[in-house]
């Protein structure tokens, strides 16, 4: 079994006295996509949010490589945690270049910069394409590949992705998918939280469903195999 | 000739209000904090250089920048950087509460006579140019004023950190996802800023060498009203602010006649307000600008 990167300990996320995520316990290991599927408001973001240390914990713990992670955003994305956030957040006003150089900010070292920049450009041509344009002129799915390659130009070991697939054509999120289990082949584990459940089932090696801040379900890309039984059961944990 | 004269002393003028006005809108950028007292920065500057006023100009001006930055460093991260999570009115009434201490602090140890400034006052001079008279202080103002844009812009567009403190005005959250130390680009925002007023004491002493204990005060005004005339859109849009503002006080100064010289802010505030009236997000900004992608 490949290592353990990523560990939740029963993590408790509160904003004021509302439980946005209650007793949730999960892992990631080398090399794993994980999914993270719920209804809106049911913690999902939140979760990320946490690992990224944006808001704090009320409870639990969050451990990297078998040690507790703490300490600002900027301190997690330097200990090897990247956030793709929802609505991408790329630099509108800045070039791809630009946006992609920001992202080596988070690297330690400099060693191997040229490798992954054209490991990066690799998966995502466009970004190379691009790279002196604004990155605002760019359209929707080529600004979810900046902000994914914005990410990923910093080898980090864990990428969360919130969304990615939000607002893309269809066929692009087939694409992106796609490109993610290539990342995943790369050794970066991901956590990826979507809306798109029975695409994120088949995808991941496990996916958890969260529904009103508690973690419901857990499924894997067996449980795919009957579109109908598992349209019952994500309805089941939906509403529970 | 009049109108002559009035553009070459607002060009002056307007220099140095553009300095100002880019220092107080890169902390704005990357903190969203109006640093009231941006002015004390000036005024320790022109209290360094009337303390050194009979030591070479060099010393002076070195130890004046090396005071002013590190007032700059210490009021973020004494005054700023506890309260950085508080409330915007919190944070702006604490700038407030540092302006008036500072105040007081100099009109302690200086009292409120003032202290003249020696250094560079042979800048004073003019030359006559036709029926024109430029003083050698005009000049250097604007060199001094465009290089310091100059170099901020070349900072800005060319080195990693000016990448990070773009990044940073535009979302610094975000930023911060990417690695990006909140802790070194607000110093570094603030560090430049401190640069920017240290070169504003050294300028303005030359023009004004009475240092009291609200020296930096009105600058610090008229340049707000610049970068609000201008638009915090941009730095660019907050210096070309600053100049309209230096242009503005030359040319009514011009207008009036001496016995009403004492109505000039006034009606430099009047035709503000009427900048405000009809382009509330600035003479110079976009219409489409909104405030999240200053710098």
């Amino acid at each position: 079994m490949p290592e353990k990167v990523l560990e939740l300990r029963e993590i408790e996320v509160r904003y004021g006295r509302l439980p946005a995520v209650r007793n949730l316990s999960l892992e990631l290991r080398r090399g794993e996509i994980v999914g993270l599927i719920g209804p809106n408001g049911a913690g999902k973001s939140t979760t990320l949010h946490a690992i990224m240390g944006l808001v704090p914990l009320a409870a639990g713990e969050i451990r990297l490589h078998e040690r507790p992670l703490r300490g600002q955003p900027e301190d997690r994305a330097r200990a090897g945690i990247a956030l793709v956030p929802e609505g991408r957040h790329i630099f509108a006003a800045l070039t791809v270049e630009e946006n992609l150089r920001l992202g080596l900010s988070a690297r330690r070292s400099r060693d191997g910069v040229a490798e992954d920049r054209a490991w990066v450009t690799g998966l995502f041509p466009v970004i190379g394409e691009y790279s002196h344009r604004v990155a605002g002129t760019l359209s929707g799915g080529q600004q979810q590949q900046l902000a994914i390659a914005r990410a990923l130009i910093a080898r980090p070991e864990v990428l969360l992705l919130d969304e990615p697939s939000l607002g893309l054509a269809p066929l692009i999120v087939e694409t992106l998918f796609e490109t993610l289990r290539t990342i995943r082949d790369g050794g970066v584990s991901i956590l990826l939280v979507e809306q798109r459940g029975a695409l994120t089932v088949r995808a991941a090696d496990r996916t958890h469903v969260l529904s009103n801040a508690e973690l419901r379900l857990t499924l894997t890309p067996r449980d795919a195999e009957h579109a109908e039984r598992l349209t019952e059961q994500l309805t089941a944990a939906y509403l529970s | 000739m009049t109108f002559l004269q009035s553009l070459i002393d607002g060009i002056g003028l307007g220099a140095v209000y553009a300095v100002v006005a880019v220092g107080i809108g890169l902390v704005f950028g990357v903190m969203r904090l109006i640093n009231f007292a941006y002015g004390e920065l000036i005024t320790a500057g022109g209290y360094t250089l009337a303390l050194l006023s009979n030591a070479p100009a060099i010393v002076a001006i070195i130890v004046c920048f090396a005071v002013v930055v590190a007032l700059a460093l210490l009021q973020e991260r004494i005054a700023f950087r506890p309260l950085r999570g508080a409330a915007p009115a919190t944070m702006l009434i604490a700038t407030f509460a540092v302006s008036f201490l500072l105040q007081n602090v100099y009109l302690l140890a200086f009292g409120s006579r003032g202290s003249t400034v020696g250094t560079l006052g042979g800048l004073n001079t003019a030359i006559a140019v036709g029926s024109l008279r430029i003083r050698w202080i005009t000049i250097v103002a604007t060199i001094a004023g465009a290089a310091l844009l100059g170099c901020l812009t070349l900072v800005l567009n060319r080195t990693m950190i000016g990448l990070q403190l773009r990044a940073a005005a535009a979302d610094l959250r975000t930023a911060r996802t990417l690695g990006v130390r909140a802790n070194r680009v607000i110093t570094a925002a603030f560090a430049i800023s401190g640069v920017l007023a240290a070169s504003v004491a050294v300028l303005l002493t030359v023009q004004s060498p009475l240092v009291t204990p609200d020296y930096g005060v009105s600058v610090t005004i008229f340049a707000l009203v610049g970068v609000v005339v201008g638009g915090l859109d941009r730095l660019w849009t907050a210096s070309l602010g600053g100049f309209a503002i230096g242009f503005a006080n030359a040319f009514v100064g011009d207008l009036l006649p001496s016995a009403s010289s004492q109505y000039l802010p006034s009606v430099v505030y009047g035709l503000v307000i009427l900048v405000i009236l009809l382009r509330p997000s600035g003479l110079f900004a976009g219409r489409r600008a909104t405030a999240a992608e200053r710098v």
